[in-house]
C-alpha cells in the first residue's frame, strides 16, 4: 500500500504563549518552539503501522518554508520511507485551496493508495484533507479513529463522533482520511533517531516543478485572507486571585465551601 | 434584495438542533435582509417535524426525503446539495463531527471560498464577507475576509450564534425529494458503535477535578486524586489525558466525550479549548489553574488562579485535610 502523509510544522501551544505582535499583523515568532502538528503524528504513525502490516511505503509530504524540512525529518526517524517539502515564495499566503493546490499537484507525480492528513492544524481548519479528497475526487472521511485494510479496494474506519461514539464506514480505495488524536500512541523519537536520517535525501519541488501558475496559489490566489491578529476583550473574565500561594489556598477553600466544591 | 444563505439543519429524532437554530441566526448576523433556506435531509415522517419547526423562524425549507439519507452520510449529502444550491450559494452548517466531514468538499465542488469554525460574521463590505476566527486553540482572535462572489461554504462554531427570537415566519416547505435520484458514493455507512461505559458516570458528578495537559506525566495524576479524595470530588479530564490511555475514556469532558453538568468544576492545566468547553453544561461554578495567565479557560471561568498545578494541588489538598 502506497501512502501519502500530510503533515505541517506548527508552533507548539503547550510550549509557548501565542501573543500577538505588536502591530497585529502576525503573532510573535520570536522565540517560539515549533513542532509536528500534534495530530500529524497519529497520522504519521498510522500510516507506518499499516504499511508494517501490509506492506508498500510511507511518503510525508509539507507545504512550507526551508524550515519545515526538520518536520519531514522528524517524521522519517519515526519510519516514513521518503519526504517530499513543497516550497516556494509564491506559496506563501495560500488558503486552504491554495494548499490543497500544490498537495493535489505533488500527488498526481505518483500513485497513492492511502493519503492521510491530521484531524486540523494551528488555525483549527480541518479543511485540508476534506478538500484533497473532493479535488481528488475520491471518497474521504474525516476524524478517523480505527483503521482496518479489508482487500486491495476497500477498508474499514471508524470516525469519532459527537459523544466518542464511534461511526463504521467502508470505503473504496484510493481515499483520503483525516487522522483524530488517540488512534495509536506515536512511537518517540529521540536525537539519535533524528541523526540516523540526516543524511537523507529531501527533494524540494516549486511551483515549476508541480506545474503550478504562481498567480493560482499564495495570496494571490486567495479568496480568504487573515486581515489582523487581535485579542478580544471578553469582558470580565475570571476573577483572579491574588497574593501568595498561601493566601490564594485560603480564599480558594472559602470559595470551595461557599459553592459546595468541598462535601 | 438580500443575499440568499442556505443554512444545513441538523435533527435527531424528529427534532431540530441546537444548531439549526444557530445557524439561521448566523444567517442574519451576515445580511440582515438575507432570505434564509434551510436544508433538511433525512427519511420519514420525522422529517415532516423538523421541517415545521423551521418554519417558524425562516421564509423557506428545502426537505429532501430519501430511503438512503436515514443516517446523515457526508458524502451523500454533499452530492445532493451539490445538485441543489444555486451558483455562488451561500452555505452555512455546524462545525461540528458532521460539518467538518461535509464541508471542505463541498466548497471545492461548488467552486466556491471556504472558511471554517467562525465564531462571528461582522457584515458584507463590497463582496468580501467579514469574519472573526480563532486560532491556536483560542489564544488569539483573526479577522478574516472571504470573497464570496463566486459563492462561499462556511461552518460556524457551536454555541457561538444567539438562536433568534421565535418569529412564527411561515415558512414554506419544498420537497425537494425527486433531486436525490441515484447518487451513489465511495463509502458506505455500516453502524454506529456506542462509547463505552467506564467505572465513574461523571455525567452525575456534583464536582469534579478535572485535569489536562499541564499535569504533565502519568505519575503526576496522583497529586489530582489525592486533592479529588479530600473535596469528595470525581475526577475527569481533557482529551489529551485520554490519547495517552492516562484514564479511561469515560473520564474524558468535551464534544467528543462527555458532556457534564456538575456544580463546582476544577480545571487544572486545562487550556479550555471550546470542544473542552462543549461537554460543560448548567452553568456550573469554573475555578480554573494555569500557569499561563494568558490561558483562554480565564475567559469563560468564574475564579482564576495563576499557578504550577504540580505545587499548587498538593498544598491545596493538604490544607484542606487540616480542615
Ligand atoms: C473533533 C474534535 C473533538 C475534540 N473533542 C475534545 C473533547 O471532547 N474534550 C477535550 O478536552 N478536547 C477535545 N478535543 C481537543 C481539543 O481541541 C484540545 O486539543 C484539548 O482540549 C486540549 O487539552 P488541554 O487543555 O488539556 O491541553 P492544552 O491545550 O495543551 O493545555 C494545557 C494547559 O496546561 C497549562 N499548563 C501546562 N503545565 C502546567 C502546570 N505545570 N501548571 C499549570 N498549568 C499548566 C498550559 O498553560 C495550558 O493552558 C477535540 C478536538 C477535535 C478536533
Ligand atoms: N502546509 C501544509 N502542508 C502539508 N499538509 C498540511 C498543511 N497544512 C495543513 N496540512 C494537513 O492538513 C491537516 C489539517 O490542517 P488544516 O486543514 O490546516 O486544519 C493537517 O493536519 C495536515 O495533515
Amino acid at each position: 500500500m502506497e501512502i501519502l502523509v500530510c503533515v505541517k510544522r506548527v508552533p507548539d501551544t503547550s510550549e509557548n504563549e501565542i501573543e500577538v505582535n505588536s502591530n497585529g499583523a502576525d503573532i510573535e515568532r520570536d522565540d517560539l518552539v515549533y513542532s509536528v502538528n500534534e495530530w500529524d503524528n497519529y497520522a504519521v504513525e498510522e500510516a507506518i503501522q499499516l504499511r508494517d502490516k501490509v506492506g508498500g511505503s510511507v511518503t510525508v509530504v509539507t507545504v512550507g518554508d526551508d524550515e519545515s524540512e526538520e518536520v519531514l525529518r522528524r517524521e522519517m526517524a519515526m519510519g516514513a520511507d521518503k519526504g517530499v517539502l513543497l516550497s516556494d515564495d509564491a506559496f506563501t499566503g495560500s488558503d486552504g485551496m491554495g494548499t490543497t493546490a500544490i498537495l493535489k499537484a505533488e500527488i498526481e507525480k505518483g500513485k497513492y493508495d492511502l493519503i492521510l492528513t491530521g484531524a486540523q492544524a494551528d488555525d483549527g481548519a480541518g479543511q485540508i484533507g476534506g478538500m484533497l479528497a473532493s479535488i481528488l475526487d475520491v471518497p474521504y472521511a474525516s476524524l478517523v479513529n480505527y483503521i482496518e485494510v479489508l482487500d486491495e479496494n476497500k477498508i474499514k474506519v471508524g470516525r469519532e463522533i459527537e459523544g466518542g461514539n464511534q461511526e463504521m464506514n467502508e470505503l473504496n480505495l484510493p481515499c483520503v482520511l483525516s487522522i483524530q488524536t488517540g488512534i495509536n500512541e506515536p512511537r518517540y523519537v529521540g536525537i539519535r533517531g533524528i541523526r540516523k536520517v540526516a543524511k537523507l535525501e529531501i527533494p524540494i519541488h516549486g511551483a515549476s516543478d508541480l506545474g503550478i501558475s504562481a498567480d493560482s496559489v499564495g495570496a494571490a490566489g486567495a479568496r480568504v485572507k487573515r486581515v489582523d491578529y487581535f485579542v478580544p476583550d471578553f469582558g470580565e473574565g475570571a476573577e483572579i486571585l491574588e497574593g501568595s500561594t498561601d493566601e490564594k489556598i485560603e480564599k480558594m477553600i472559602e470559595i470551595l465551601k461557599a459553592k459546595g466544591g468541598i462535601k | 434584495m438580500g443575499l440568499q444563505i442556505f443554512t444545513y439543519a441538523i435533527h435527531k429524532a424528529g427534532v431540530a438542533d441546537d444548531s439549526a437554530m444557530e445557524l439561521i441566526a448566523a444567517a442574519g448576523k451576515i445580511d440582515s435582509d438575507a432570505k434564509v433556506t434551510a436544508i433538511v435531509t433525512g427519511s420519514g415522517a420525522e422529517l415532516d417535524q423538523v421541517c415545521n419547526t423551521l418554519s417558524e423562524c425562516c421564509s423557506e425549507i428545502l426537505k429532501i426525503d430519501h430511503e438512503a439519507l436515514a443516517y446523515p452520510n457526508a458524502e451523500l449529502i454533499r452530492k445532493l446539495l451539490v445538485k441543489i444550491l444555486p451558483d455562488n450559494a451561500v452555505f452555512l452548517a455546524v462545525h461540528d463531527t458532521f460539518g467538518m466531514d461535509l464541508a471542505p468538499g463541498l466548497s471545492v465542488k461548488t467552486e466556491s471560498a471556504f472558511v471554517a469554525d467562525v465564531v462571528e460574521f461582522e457584515g458584507v463590505d463590497g463582496s468580501n464577507l467579514k469574519i472573526i476566527r480563532q486560532e491556536y486553540s483560542g489564544m488569539v482572535s483573526t479577522h478574516v475576509t472571504c470573497d464570496i462572489s463566486t459563492g462561499a461554504v462556511l461552518t460556524c462554531r457551536p454555541g457561538s450564534f444567539q438562536p433568534d427570537e421565535v418569529t412564527g415566519a411561515g415558512g414554506r416547505v419544498i420537497d425537494k425529494s425527486g433531486e436525490f435520484g441515484d447518487i451513489s458514493v465511495g463509502r458506505r455507512f455500516l453502524e454506529v458503535v456506542e462509547a463505552e461505559i467506564g467505572d465513574v458516570d461523571i455525567t452525575k458528578s456534583e464536582v469534579l477535578v478535572s485535569i489536562g495537559r499541564g499535569i504533565e506525566d502519568e505519575d503526576n495524576i496522583e497529586i489530582a486524586e489525592d486533592l479529588a479524595k479530600a473535596m469528595g470530588a470525581d475526577i475527569s479530564c481533557s482529551r489529551p489525558i485520554v490519547d495517552a490511555k492516562w484514564l479511561e475514556k469515560a473520564r474524558q469532558v468535551g464534544t467528543s466525550g462527555q458532556t457534564v453538568k456538575p456544580k463546582v468544576y476544577l480545571a487544572l492545566g486545562i487550556s479550555g479549548s471550546f470542544q473542552h468547553l462543549g461537554g460543560l453544561k448548567g452553568s456550573p461554578f469554573i475555578i480554573a489553574v494555569n500557569k499561563n495567565p494568558k490561558a483562554p479557560i480565564f475567559q469563560v471561568a468564574d475564579v482564576g488562579i495563576i499557578e504550577d498545578i504540580l505545587e499548587f494541588v498538593p498544598e491545596l489538598t493538604e490544607k484542606i485535610e487540616e480542615g
